[in-house]
């Protein structure tokens, strides 16, 4: 097997030296009842050729002939090729967590990089050195809530990810927490009135998306007004957080949170991906997660360690803030690179083609007949449109057109019928967004054509 | 002190400032294509308040000085590709680079995860052969790759664990965890809403039957086990702790985080595992990153395949492959989306890699290189538990103690021998350990240069200790001050 | 080596106790024990500590210590300087780095405790291990 470095002598002189006469004299220490007999049912051995046919067959079977405007919690960008040609050095990949700091200043280095990055960013006073994700970021963040307040009660926006509402479920199930929803409002934001009647003593946090999952924009400063006043932590998530290059961050939230996956990492079917928290200094000591200190060694030269490993679970144990034992450093890497790539100028740039692109198409679509976008709260890449007529049909047709137009919101939310989620990044060119349009008059104009007949045949036969 | 140090030298390397200290405004790294549609003023649509001018102390750099500072962070790391990494219970083995092109696929790497399921045939089918080959590899029935990591994994299968026992009636309170488990599994177990109950190990590391006879009662809802265990040991009894913890209604969940030992050759199934837990960033070689991403797939016995994360994949009679969100036992989802996806198409690349034969002599070659080492070095130290290991071994510290110099000492001297250290001090039922994983992917050259380092260093504690305690002398930075880091924290660059 | 007017316990925290005020502290074996010291969490004037209960937490780089008060009692004082500087608890373990101060509410919590002479012995022995 190529990837084994030792040949039959060597492994010979090896036993030999171990005191053994054979391979199955080294796992005599297994029952022999617990032994497998024969071989495992598995395919292969393949060859590197083999293998690469292997995947670009699964390869060819995706939708990478088409444009994808889908959007909520994973978005499409474009990445430079910079990031794999870095992220491709093995000292980089190949490297283990950095516990022995003097081996791993390069990983260090980056991590304390990508912190700062996202303190900037998020206009928090300390990030974490990345989590799994930004739904299990969310939760730690509300986990982070309860700790510090000693409270059982969480406020949970439903504009916030519904995938994100599951896992937070899913984490506080057994620990006694009580999550409850509060509506969106006809603006598509989460409704004021209604949370400020759900906060109570017992409220620890108040948790919401922005831009949410219809794409709009919250009303941040209002929320933690509110959540203040009740002893409550306002907690922000944010799923695309490219937002933050042309959108004030949420500098009044106690905690801000969510996913970093826009910044150079692939969309790749879901994973993996990486959260990022960050917040307030006062709550450094109850972080989840991996954090990256600067420091000096014995000749007064800067380094960077892991630091604050006492909140983790190799320390604590059962005490622990969170179970996490790994960041997502290649991820955070890739994030890292992507941020200084882009930098100030280039950041603001590209998020300002989002909004345009964004705010192009939602014009176009709305001069289509019948069709408007129901939620009038601002919004960056990401907004609603509501169809007249057949969702799937809709989405069915452009996909005709090599198009993936949107998400059909119902999945999600059963009293949206016929709403679609559209996201527009830097990558949907406007040809593509003419042929959209087109596609949508062509199927508002055959969805008309047959509700006519429809009409003019019930009214002929209601005639006789 | 005579250089007796044969297998590595130093080298320059360039210094690298933070990357907001090379920032010069004006420059970025990035151009974009003209935008082809009417630009909008932020300020007029989001509002002045809204509007963001611009991001304070962000970089600016052009894309050379980006790679030449990443690069040059690069070269102050070490990597499996850089040489043997023995650090026990982490599998430092090969990361094959093919797994890294597959991955990158345009078709793989591109679809998203809520894109029509006719057009995400093709990673659909990955995750469902990995699926599938993973559940054949420990003999279970049904397998998810949804969790993050092994932690979540064991998270996982704790709380699957309790929606079984809370469907049979009562979901009890404790779970039992030995003393010799990682971290992760008592932190697992409280967010499950259980309570951790220590059992102390026997003489052998391994767990006590009678200490598990007196713990294990109605209100133990199982035994959370690591096989072999964090000392390299096999349980030899694990039939008999299975069938205890069975008998008296508890479910026995495995951490697969040694499951280098075992591929091929055993299958936890057979122990009489209920749920388990693998690591696919430990055995199934995809990359450790620095310290992530990495993936912890759940493997269950059938009875405990409705409690599974939902979405599951599942083949349908054309062959054609969907997800199913309709399980109304599920724990729900432990995250969002299905996984890390990436990490599963590496997983099987390698598996394809293999083949059956592959995996096999993979794990002979792992126990038989851990063998070795534990035999080359056992006249030099302590070693509490002398007996043949699996694919990791144990020595302690107690000899080079006698001489004022510890564990994590003896792991510091050996990076100017080349070498990246042995995990220290876990785990914990054994003082100052050093724990050894080589794996297989090691020579039997890169072997002997490890144990000709050890060997050497165990001299120079007897004939020098006070030269010991100040390594290493070669690297870039010596031992940093952590006390300092974790008083006054800076966490972040500050203009 | 440890001060004859102290008495300590078996999770090496000393009481000096001075009428019904009690002043508590770990011992230099339990600093030694921990390495450098970076992080102290104590209670709050008027809270209340019970015997054998964790009242608090000492932490170095790689350990957390749970710290055991050896009596019931309310918190009249607790040490500042040691928050503020928790590298004085490995510097002066008994004197200036004392943690808590508390009210005695039941002198007979008091019996269960060693001398100093006891617990050089009870040292020697956990050493040996």
């Amino acid at each position: 097997m190529r990837y084994l470095p030792n040949s039959p002598a060597e492994r010979a002189a090896m036993l030999e030296a171990a005191g053994h006469r054979s391979i199955e004299e080294l796992f005599q220490q297994i029952p022999e009842n617990l032994k497998l007999r024969g071989q495992l049912n598995l395919p292969g051995p393949l060859s590197e050729p083999e293998i690469l046919e292997f995947f670009r067959q699964a390869a060819s079977q995706s939708s990478r002939e088409c444009v994808s405007l889908l959007g909520a919690g994973a978005y499409t960008h474009y990445r430079p090729v910079a990031i794999d040609a870095l992220l491709s050095r093995g000292e980089f990949f190949t490297a283990y967590t950095p516990y022995q700091a003097e081996l791993a200043q390069g990983t260090l280095q980056a991590m304390f990089e990508f912190q700062t990055l996202m303190t900037q960013l998020t206009g928090m006073e300390v990030a974490n050195a990345s989590l799994y994700d930004g739904s299990t970021a969310t939760t730690e963040a509300v986990l982070m809530a309860l700790r510090i307040t000693g409270r059982e009660k969480v406020i949970v926006a439903r504009t916030l990810h519904p995938e994100y509402r599951q896992v937070l479920a899913t984490y506080v199930r057994h620990q006694g927490i009580e999550a409850a929803e509060i509506p969106y409002a006809p603006s598509g934001q989460a409704d004021l009135s209604q949370l400020e009647a759900a906060l109570t003593p017992e409220t620890a946090a108040v948790v919401v998306q922005s831009p949410n999952f219809m794409g709009a924009l919250e009303p941040i400063r209002q929320i933690a007004e509110l959540a203040h006043q009740h002893g409550a932590l306002s907690i922000v998530s944010i799923t695309e957080p490219l937002s933050l290059g042309i959108i004030q961050p949420p500098r009044e939230a106690d905690i801000v949170c969510g996913e970093a996956q826009s910044f150079g990492v692939p969309v790749a079917y879901g994973g993996p991906y990486v959260g990022f928290l960050s917040c307030r200094e006062k709550f450094l000591r109850q972080m989840p997660g991996r954090l990256v200190g600067q420091t000096t060694d014995s000749q007064g030269r800067r380094g960077f360690v892991l630091t604050l490993a006492t909140r983790e679970q190799h320390i604590r144990r059962e005490k622990a803030t969170s179970n996490i034992c790994t960041n997502q450093s290649l991820c955070a890497l890739a994030a890292t690179i992507y941020l200084c790539l882009l930098g100030k100028k280039g950041l603001k740039a590209l998020a300002e083609h989002n909004l345009a692109k964004a705010h192009y198409a939602a014009e176009q679509l709305r001069a289509v007949p019948g069709v408007s976008t129901p939620f009038s709260a601002p919004f960056f890449n990401e907004f609603v449109v509501k169809i007249p007529g057949d969702a799937e049909g809709l989405l069915a047709a452009l996909r005709e057109e090599k198009i993936i137009g949107g998400l059909n919101l119902e999945r999600f939310y059963p009293e949206l019928q016929n709403h679609v989620l559209v996201c527009v990044t830097e990558t949907v060119s406007r040809e593509v967004i003419d042929r959209m349009h087109e596609a949508y008059r062509r199927f508002q104009a055959r969805a008309n054509s047959q509700r006519s007949a429809a009409e003019i045949h019930s009214a002929s036969v209601g005639r006789d | 002190m005579e250089n007796r140090i044969r297998h590595a030298r130093t080298h320059i390397t360039r210094n690298e400032d933070l990357i907001f200290e090379r920032t010069s405004p004006g420059k970025s790294g990035v151009e974009l294509p003209p935008l082809d549609v009417p630009s909008v003023s932020a300020a007029e649509v989001l509002g002045a308040d809204l509007h963001r001018d611009e991001i304070e102390g962000f970089p600016e750099v052009s894309e050379l000085e980006v790679i030449r500072h990443f690069t040059r962070l690069s070269t102050w790391n070490y990597g499996v590709d850089t040489g043997l990494y023995p650090l026990g219970s982490c599998t430092m083995k090969y990361n094959p680079r093919v797994n890294e092109v597959v991955a990158r696929l345009e078709g793989l790497a591109s679809d998203h995860p809520y894109a029509p399921e006719s057009l995400t045939q093709g990673c659909l089918r990955v995750l469902y052969e990995t699926a599938r080959c993973l559940a054949e590899i420990t003999g279970m029935d049904a397998v998810s790759l949804q969790p993050a990591a092994g932690a979540q994994g064991e998270l996982t299968g704790i709380l699957m664990i309790r929606a079984c026992l809370a469907e049979r009636g009562n979901p009890r309170k404790y779970i039992l965890i030995p003393d010799s488990a990682h971290g992760t599994n008592p932190a697992s177990v409280t967010i499950s809403g259980y309570e951790v109950c220590n059992i102390k190990s026997n003489t052998q590391g391994c767990v006590d039957l009678a200490e598990l006879d007196r713990a294990m009662t109605e209100d133990v809802a199982g035994l959370m086990l690591t096989n072999p265990n964090t000392l390299g040991i096999f349980e030899v009894q694990i039939r008999e702790i299975c069938e205890l913890i069975h008998a008296r209604g508890g479910l026995v969940y495995m951490d697969g985080a040694n499951m280098n030992a075992l591929v091929g050759i055993a299958r936890p199934a057979d122990f009489g595992v209920d749920v388990m837990h693998l690591n696919l960033h430990k055995t199934f070689t995809t990359p450790h990153g620095g310290g992530g991403p990495g993936s912890g797939p759940v493997a269950v016995k059938h009875f405990l395949e409705p409690y599974l994360p939902t979405p599951v994949i599942e083949q349908v009679a054309d062959g054609t492959y969907r997800l199913n969100h309709n399980r109304p036992k599920s724990i729900g989802r432990v995250r969002a989306f299905y996984g890390n996806f990436g990490m599963a198409a590496r997983a099987l690349a390698d598996i394809l890699a293999n083949g059956p034969e592959g995996l096999r002599q993979t794990t002979e070659d792992a126990v038989l290189n851990a063998n070795y080492v534990m035999t080359r070095l056992k006249d030099l130290y302590d070693l509490p538990y002398d007996q043949p290991c699996m694919h990791e071994c144990v020595f302690s510290d107690r000899r080079q103690a006698a001489r004022g110099v510890r564990t994590m000492d003896i792991a510091k001297r050996l990076i100017d021998y080349g070498f990246h250290p042995y995990t220290t001090a876990f785990p914990l039922i054994v003082a100052g350990a050093l724990m050894i994983e080589p794996t297989e992917s090691a020579s039997k050259a890169e072997l002997d240069g490890f144990i000709e380092a050890m060997r050497s260093i165990a001299q120079e504690i007897e004939e020098d200790p006070q030269f010991v305690l100040k390594a290493p002398y070669s690297t870039r930075v010596s031992r940093l001050d952590e006390a300092t880091a974790a008083r006054k924290p800076v966490l972040r660059w500050k203009p | 080596m440890y001060p004859q007017e102290f008495l300590y316990s078996k999770d090496h925290e000393w009481i000096r106790v001075d009428e019904n005020i009690g002043t508590i502290g770990i011992t230099d074996y339990a600093q030694k024990e921990l390495g450098d010291i970076v992080f102290v969490e104590l209670p709050k004037v008027g809270d209340h500590v019970t015997a054998k209960e964790s009242f608090g937490t000492v932490e170095s780089v790689k350990a957390v210590s749970e710290i055991y008060s050896p009596v019931d009692g309310d918190v009249v004082a607790a040490n500042a300087k040691v928050q503020a500087s928790p590298e004085l608890l490995n510097a002066d373990p008994h004197g200036d780095a004392w943690l808590i101060r508390v009210r005695l509410e039941d002198r007979s919590d008091l019996e269960g405790l060693m001398t100093a002479e006891e617990y050089e012995a009870y040292i020697s022995q956990e050493k040996a291990h």
